[in-house]
């Protein structure tokens, strides 16, 4: 295939990337969206291997085969409350797969380069090798953090701000080196001590951000994988990798960036770590927790003519979004109106609630954004909170010491009533007291989630018949 | 103890003391319950329902007054019209009596059940305490009163309640106004309210605008400041000024309303009068007027008690029997109280009581104790107002007291595109052609990257991270090129690298296609 149809088809892979993204701004576009993305990735992968630079095609169709198949039994085995885990550790294979493809650069002698522009192809490869490998021992620990491998607790070294300030200069001092040293042929030793540099740069990092934090991290990741794409397109002087990988980093920024704005805190408050060690001393909750039994539990909601849902990360844990469902519909046929708040960083990645949602087949006419339903709840009879915490959190509003000062939350407290399902009465991911669970309208039913809307359910259709 | 529940003999009363559900719970407390014969039927509740929830029925008045230990009744005790006697006589010595008794009003009928030796409950003097607020039989019937107060209206009302727009015309919703937002005026809002009309309400109190909001209603300002709340929750009398920008309120209103509910009282004097006949005059013909404090005299001067009269063209009810009206639910609603305050003067559910006058609520509902009258009782200051809110948010102050910062704002924030600035004009300074095509790529796709990322749904943050991440598995050309450089580890690297790529390729895609497939309206 000649260099002008390659490039054609990167153009038209690109463009194709392009739609993909904006497929997913409803839902109603997005199935078409990705649609796109595959045939943008068909058509780019195959242009290349039909290029004149591919010669040798056994090891690559064995390595495409492989690595497809993997890929394929891993996405159609995964539990969509597994879904941050399965982002994570994905976002570390594309960090892998970039110190690879920069190591393998590094190593070919044969691209005739001279004078300024040898010492940028060098600064590229450099980079690329950096920005990869962060992302790959930072995704790992993501990986190892949501999966419950990890403590979720920040790690918090001493002095840790001097020693990432420390790698930091300690790499571009290796920078220099590599360059001098590649001048004559050399540089090998300098880029293997950067690439260690860089995996511990990412696992400190990682480690000392806390588990409410985790979808900022994986969103950041997500953009990090993007740039690492983007300069390993530089180093290869090829656009097509360089257009996605930029998109992919923007992308990823902007998640990041609502991440952020959702919890009130700035990105490189979130970056550099220690959530919530730091400030004044937080009031303490102090007062009676009403607890509730079932039964009444029932009564509530079925005097009530205006539900509201608030799903959290222990309605994943507990696997209760089906039962969820099963509810919701129970309680429409009965003519009442049900609708479900979605905090932004509710769950362990962007979005994470509505997948489990829409896995339960609740229809996303119901599901709502925490900006288009917070005025709504005086007129909400009954909140029911499930295993959320800091997201319907007072304090956020009316503490300014409290860690999470500041933090939009979904402000259930308004609802004529709610009822919290709750584990036991231990802090959230934050670590702080929730007032909310001793309001004088709060109704607690403590229990594993699941077990408790079970025993809901039942009682429903109990109920109904008689 | 023996409960005896005699027919209500004062004229008009359908209400009945207790029904065959809180009978039931009546006996659970250790007493015997019996009733007369046809003292339920007006509420709907008949001897048969009573007898199978364990009451006996008695045919006669006399016998039943004479057997009950504690009688049950809703009106205070007047002349039975079947003996032409009153009815304290038929009460036996030393017994107990509970129902309404307007201990204020009544000093004679006081002076004769003290002389009886027995012991009488007020349940117009339950104090007004929260704890109490079960046993409020003044509340539960008030609450009856504003309800029934606009179905009264509405049947004289020539016109719908809601506004609507039918092929027929245009319907234009009523405007109802109340006076006084006691239980009996926030129940005529409500129900006002869910009919359709659109509700306006006064009140002398300021504490009452929030839960007059509360109801969707308009709450009516005075210009002037003077706070109307007296002791207890109730309403006191106001200063001259007052009332003259209060009634100069009225009459605006009266001109553009429909309906007027009054429930404008003040404890122990005349009702006020708030309703002239000028402003009578000046409401549009077939406007109606409920004025539920008929029995203290009226809000509206030409207001006859008991009755509905036409004036100048508008509707005055004047009932006073309102409760009365709706008998099923009021009877269920007394019943309920009456057992809550047995319930709290016999804590040991064996059917004994015990007028505790230790106990604040007992010693206030308890008008006479063993022939002796100790109303009034002493005073317990309480109030409907809720404590003032010590909490409220102090935010604001603390958390824009931001540090002074050493560079001025405007500086600070170009500082970042001016850095930017300088660092790209320094990159182009040194950098090739080549590099400099590549780079604007670069920029320009980041720019598109931010453009469409922001229309993305917030519900779909998920499958974005998802399909990005199989998008950044381009990376995987990187290696497909290198694959056949020279050099085996090269290969391997490269080869490396393509399996890994093609693991997030599928893998990210197909994940993709799983959760979009189950996004479904």
């Amino acid at each position: 295939m000649s260099q002008g149809l390659v490039i054609m088809s990167y153009v038209v892979a690109s463009i194709l990337f392009i739609l993909s993204l904006s497929g997913l701004s409803n839902q109603e576009t997005a199935r078409r969206g990705n649609y796109y993305g595959m045939a943008g990735m068909a058509i780019a992968i195959f242009a290349t291997i039909l290029s004149d630079q591919v010669e040798s095609y056994s090891i690559l169709i064995i390595a495409l085969t492989i690595g497809g198949f993997i890929g394929t039994k891993a996405a159609l085995k995964v539990e969509m409350t597994q879904m941050p885990e399965l982002v994570a550790i994905m976002h570390s294979l594309v960090g892998m797969a970039a110190v690879l493809v920069g190591y393998a650069n590094f190593l070919d002698h044969s691209i005739g380069l001279e004078g300024v522009e040898k010492t940028i192809h060098e600064v590229e490869i450099y980079i690329g090798i950096f920005i990869g490998a962060v992302t790959f021992s930072g995704s790992v620990i993501a990986f190892g953090k949501l999966c419950g491998k990890l403590s979720g607790k920040p790690v918090l070294l001493p002095a840790r701000h001097w020693l990432n300030l420390g790698l930091l200069i300690l790499t571009i001092g290796l920078g220099s080196m590599f360059l001098t040293d590649a001048e004559t042929g050399g540089g090998t030793i300098a880029l293997l001590l950067m690439t260690l540099i860089a995996l511990a740069f990412g696992v400190h990092m990682v480690m000392a951000i806390g588990g409410a934090d985790m979808p900022v991290v994986v969103s950041m990741l997500n953009s990090y994988s993007g740039w690492a794409a983007a300069a390993t397109g530089f180093m290869l002087s090829n656009d097509l990798l360089i257009v996605t990988g930029a998109l992919v980093g923007s992308s990823g920024a902007i998640l990041s960036y609502i991440m952020c704005r959702a919890m009130n805190r700035h990105f490189l408050s979130v970056i550099a770590g220690g959530f919530g060690s730091a400030g004044g001393e937080a009031a303490t909750v102090e007062g009676d927790v009403s607890p509730i039994e079932i039964d009444e539990t029932v009564q509530l909601i079925l005097d009530a003519k205006n539900i509201m849902i608030i799903p959290g990360y222990g309605m994943a844990v507990a696997q209760a979004q089906h039962t969820v469902n099963e509810i919701s519909k129970h309680l429409q046929a009965q003519g009442k109106t049900v609708g479900f708040g979605i905090h932004p960083v509710a769950g362990r990645m962007p979005g994470h609630m509505n997948v489990l949602l829409a896995e339960a087949k609740i229809p996303y006419d119901i599901v709502f954004e925490m900006d288009e339903i917070n005025d709504d709840f005086p007129k909400v009879d009954v909140t029911i909170v499930i295993g959320a915490n800091d997201i319907v959190n007072p304090s956020a509003l009316d503490d300014p010491n409290s860690p999470i000062a500041g933090m939009p939350v979904l402000e259930c407290w308004k609802s004529a009533s709610t009822i919290v399902l709750k584990r036991s009465m231990a802090a959230g991911y934050a670590g702080v007291g929730n007032p909310l669970f001793v309001h004088e309208n709060t109704r607690m039913l403590f229990g594993d989630a699941n077990e408790s809307l079970q025993a809901v359910l039942k009682a429903l259709n109990n109920h109904s018949y008689e | 103890m023996k409960i005896g529940i005699p027919k209500e003999v004062h004229s008009g009363e359908k209400r009945v003391a207790t029904t065959p559900i809180v009978a039931e719970q009546l006996i659970k407390l250790g007493f015997e319950v019996s009733i007369e014969s046809g003292a339920g039927l007006e509420s709907n509740f008949s001897d048969e329902a009573y007898k199978e929830s364990g009451c006996s029925i008695r045919k006669n008045a006399k016998t039943l007054w004479k057997n009950a230990d504690i009688v049950l009744k809703v009106r205070p005790p007047e002349i039975h019209p079947d003996f032409d006697r009153d009815e304290t006589n038929l009460l036996s010595k030393d017994a107990h009596l509970i129902s309404f008794i307007w201990p204020a009003q009544n000093n004679e009928l006081m002076q004769k059940l003290a002389a009886k030796n027995a012991t009488v409950l007020a349940m117009d003097s339950v104090p007004r305490l929260s704890r109490s607020q079960k046993l409020d039989a003044l509340s539960s019937m008030a609450n009856i009163a504003g309800y029934r107060a606009v179905i009264e209206a509405a049947q004289h009302f020539g016109r719908f309640f809601t506004g609507q727009i039918t092929a027929a015309g245009k319907v234009p919703p009523a405007k109802v106004l109340v006076i006084g937002a006691g239980v009996a005026g926030l129940a005529a809002i409500g129900t006002a309210k869910s009919l359709g009309a659109i509700v306006r309400a006064f009140d002398t109190r300021p504490e009452v605008k929030e839960q007059i909001e509360s109801m969707d209603a308009e709450f009516l300002m005075l210009e002037l400041e003077e706070d109307g709340s007296g002791e207890g929750g109730y309403a006191k009398t106001m200063s001259k000024e007052f009332i003259d920008a209060e009634m100069a309120l009225f009459a605006r209103q009266a001109m553009e309303v429909d309906i007027i509910i009054t429930t404008a009282l003040i404890p122990g004097k005349a009702a006020p009068k708030l309703i002239t006949e000028g402003m009578l005059e000046s409401m549009k013909a077939g406007s109606v007027i409920v004025d539920l404090a008929a029995e203290q005299g009226g809000n509206c001067s030409l207001t006859e008690k008991n009755k509905v009269v036409v004036k100048h063209g508008v509707t005055l009810i004047g009932y006073t029997d309102l409760p009365s009206r709706l008998a099923t639910q009021s009877s269920q609603l007394y019943a309920t109280n009456l057992r809550h305050l047995l319930t709290e003067l016999c804590p040991d559910k064996n059917g004994i009581i015990d007028v505790n006058m230790d106990d604040e609520v007992i010693r206030g509902t308890t008008v006479i104790k063993q022939g002796k009258i100790t109303w009034p009782p002493p005073p317990i200051p309480v109030s409907a107002t809720p404590a003032p809110q010590t909490e409220a948010p102090a935010v604001a102050d603390v958390v824009n007291k931001a540090k002074p910062s050493i560079i001025p704002q405007p500086i600070k924030q170009l500082l970042p595109m001016l850095t930017i600035g300088v660092a790209l004009f320094a990159l182009g300074s040194v950098a090739p052609a080549s590099f400099m095509s590549h780079f604007t790529v670069f920029v320009l796709a980041c720019f598109i990257g931010y453009q469409v990322i922001w229309n993305v749904s917030a519900s779909l943050h998920t499958p974005l991270m998802s399909v990005t991440n199989a998008i950044s598995g381009i990376i995987i050309i990187g290696a497909v090129v290198q694959i056949s450089a020279p050099g085996i580890l090269i290969t391997i690297l490269s080869g490396l690298a393509i399996l890994i790529a093609a693991i997030n390729i599928a893998g990210g895609f197909l994940v993709t296609r799983r959760m979009l497939e189950m996004f479904r309206k």
